[in-house]
């Protein structure tokens, strides 16, 4: 098995004594779906933003598709990272001012030197996937937030990643609007995306996951596969959060 | 507030600056044909019968006094447009500066940005002059292949020349408003949320593309206001010309009230040539706005 993130004893503290990372290890292959869980501020955000070079880290090793970051941050190797790994924000993060079209096409066309025509047409293609190719020539505020965020999506897979990464993508939705997004998400893990996932959404998490990382304090509290962690997770804490989840 | 509420409000509004427009205006026509000058513009066509130091266009002193105005209004343009564009690269520069990562500039931007903006004007505008130029050696300065040469007498450039009094209000104004202007885009750039720095940068888009591409496009709209307000300062504080020797449109003036009288028809004049030159800023700006607003057909 081909491993695409390994991560290996990262550490990191924004203000002194306070660890949003502690020796955080993971290993992701090829083709597989990590859900991360962990209650609000336990570092799950933090955790994949250093996947893709968003956050840096104070200690520990990361190898993404085979390109080797340390705390030293080297922006060269962050680039070459951020041409091939997508992430998609819980708060869409489209582009406003330019049109749902432009916004997939961007990246295609000034990172890659695609031509126009031609990553338009792979655009279209993208949006068609996503089911939304009839809103190409919007602007992000015409769309609902579910449109909006496989919008995201889309623009996410232009560059045609081989890692996939979400932060709680669902989170902003209205409740109507989730299941769109979550299906979107569901078609790729089918068609063997690479993901790293962070969501609170359980039967999603069931369905797509290889594997369930819980987090608290910073810390991975344990690594389960989902029948377990969902039925009889090892820890105690997690048995906790869940149970907490499931009442909401 | 309700429709009609506004329009009795401007209603009252309308009432009491006419009424006060009146008895000024009253106060005025009494007071004139107290002293018995009376309130005319023909003095205007009159010989100025003073020289001009700075004239883009041709000025002999047996010219009128209207033409003389209107040199000295061409000089504040001058100055205010040449100003107006030095002020905003510098304001970019240090505004960009500011708002970016790097911390050494971002602390020689902060101090910059603190000493100009607690300096008086005026203060600067003598620096700039007394120190800058009138320091310099009356002797050529600096020469290279006499192509560009500094001295006390002002800056040649291949056959343009610039007076020490134009240069010293132009450096003066320029940095003096481009300390407002950093501020202004620091405020535009910062108005964008973390989030599109973010999206640009998970898209694998160099700091430099995400820049011009994304964040900037967005921070244009809350720019443009303030820019405009400190284009109209600029304007404003050209007038402290005077202090340096700059036969700009209110130095014109203050000679020519000097030299007939007609302190009242000066100020006219001084208000209208304002009025213009405001216009100016204001509608240029305006259709500049229009134009990013096309481009932004969301929202
Ligand atoms: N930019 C930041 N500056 C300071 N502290 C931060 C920052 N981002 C996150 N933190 C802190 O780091 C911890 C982990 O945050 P985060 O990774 O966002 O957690 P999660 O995504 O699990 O809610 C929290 O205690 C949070 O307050
Ligand atoms: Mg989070």
């Amino acid at each position: 098995m081909e491993p695409i993130v390994i991560a290996k004893n990262l550490t990191k503290s924004y203000t002194k004594g306070l660890r949003a990372l502690d020796n955080v290890s993971l290993t992701v292959d090829r083709g597989k779906v990590l859900v991360v869980m962990g209650p609000s501020g336990s570092g799950k955000s933090t955790l994949i933003r250093t996947f893709n070079g968003l956050e840096t880290f104070d200690k520990g090793e990361l190898n993404i598709l085979g390109i080797r970051v340390d705390s030293s941050h080297d922006e060269k190797r962050i680039q070459k990272i951020r041409k091939r790994v997508g992430m998609v924000f819980q708060q869409f993060n489209l582009f406003p001012h330019l049109s749902i079209l432009e916004n997939i096409t961007l990246a295609p066309v000034h990172v890659q030197k695609r031509r126009q025509a031609e990553a338009d047409e792979y655009g279209m293609y993208l949006l068609s996937q996503m089911g939304i190719d009839s809103h190409a020539y919007k602007y992000p505020s015409q769309l609902s937030g579910g449109e909006q965020q496989r919008v995201a999506i889309a623009r996410a897979l232009a560059l045609k990643p081989e890692l996939l990464l979400f932060d709680e993508p669902t989170s902003a939705l209205d409740p109507e609007r989730i299941n769109e997004v979550l299906d979107a998400i569901r078609k790729l893990a089918e068609q063997g995306m690479t993901m790293v996932v962070v969501t609170h959404e359980i039967s999603f998490a069931k369905d797509v996951s290889d594997q369930v990382l819980f987090m608290d304090s910073g810390k991975v509290i344990e690594t389960s596969h989902p029948d377990i962690f969902f039925s009889n997770a090892k820890h105690e804490r997690s048995r906790k959060f869940l149970n907490q989840l499931d009442k909401h | 507030m309700k429709i009609n509420q506004k329009i009795f409000l401007q209603l009252g509004i309308f009432i009491i600056f006419f009424g006060l427009m009146g008895i000024l205006i009253n106060n005025l026509t009494v007071n004139l044909a107290r002293t018995g000058i009376g309130f005319n513009f023909s003095w205007l066509f009159k010989p100025a019968s003073f020289a001009l130091a700075e004239h883009p266009l041709p000025f002999t002193s047996s010219d009128s006094y209207a033409w003389a105005l209107f040199i000295g209004w061409l000089n504040s343009l001058k100055v205010i447009v040449s100003s107006l564009i030095l002020a905003t690269l510098l304001g970019a520069l240090i505004g960009f500066a500011r708002a970016g990562k790097n911390s050494l500039l971002g602390f020689i931007s902060a101090a910059y940005i603190t000493i100009i903006r607690q300096t008086p004007l005026l203060l600067q505008l003598m620096f700039w002059y007394f120190v800058g130029f009138l320091g310099l050696k009356d002797n050529m300065f600096i020469q290279l292949k006499n192509i560009f040469s500094v001295s006390n007498q002002g800056i040649e450039f291949s056959g343009l020349t610039f007076s020490s009094e134009f240069l010293a209000l132009l450096l003066g104004l320029s940095i003096f408003t481009s300390a407002f202007i950093a501020e202004v885009i620091r405020g535009g750039i910062l108005s964008v949320s973390r989030g599109q720095w973010e999206a640009f940068r998970s898209l694998g888009l160099s700091e430099r593309k995400g820049f011009i591409r994304i964040i900037l496009p967005q921070a244009l709209p809350a720019i443009i206001p303030g820019l405009t307000s400190q284009y109209l300062n600029l304007a404003k504080n050209s007038t402290l010309a005077i202090a340096v020797g700059y036969s700009d449109i209110y130095a014109i003036n203050d000679t020519i009230i000097n030299q007939t009288g007609r302190a009242i028809e000066c100020f006219i004049v001084l208000l209208v040539s304002f009025l213009l030159l405001n216009l100016l800023i204001t509608n240029t700006m305006e259709i500049f706005n229009k134009l990013i607003l096309k481009s932004r057909k969301y929202s």
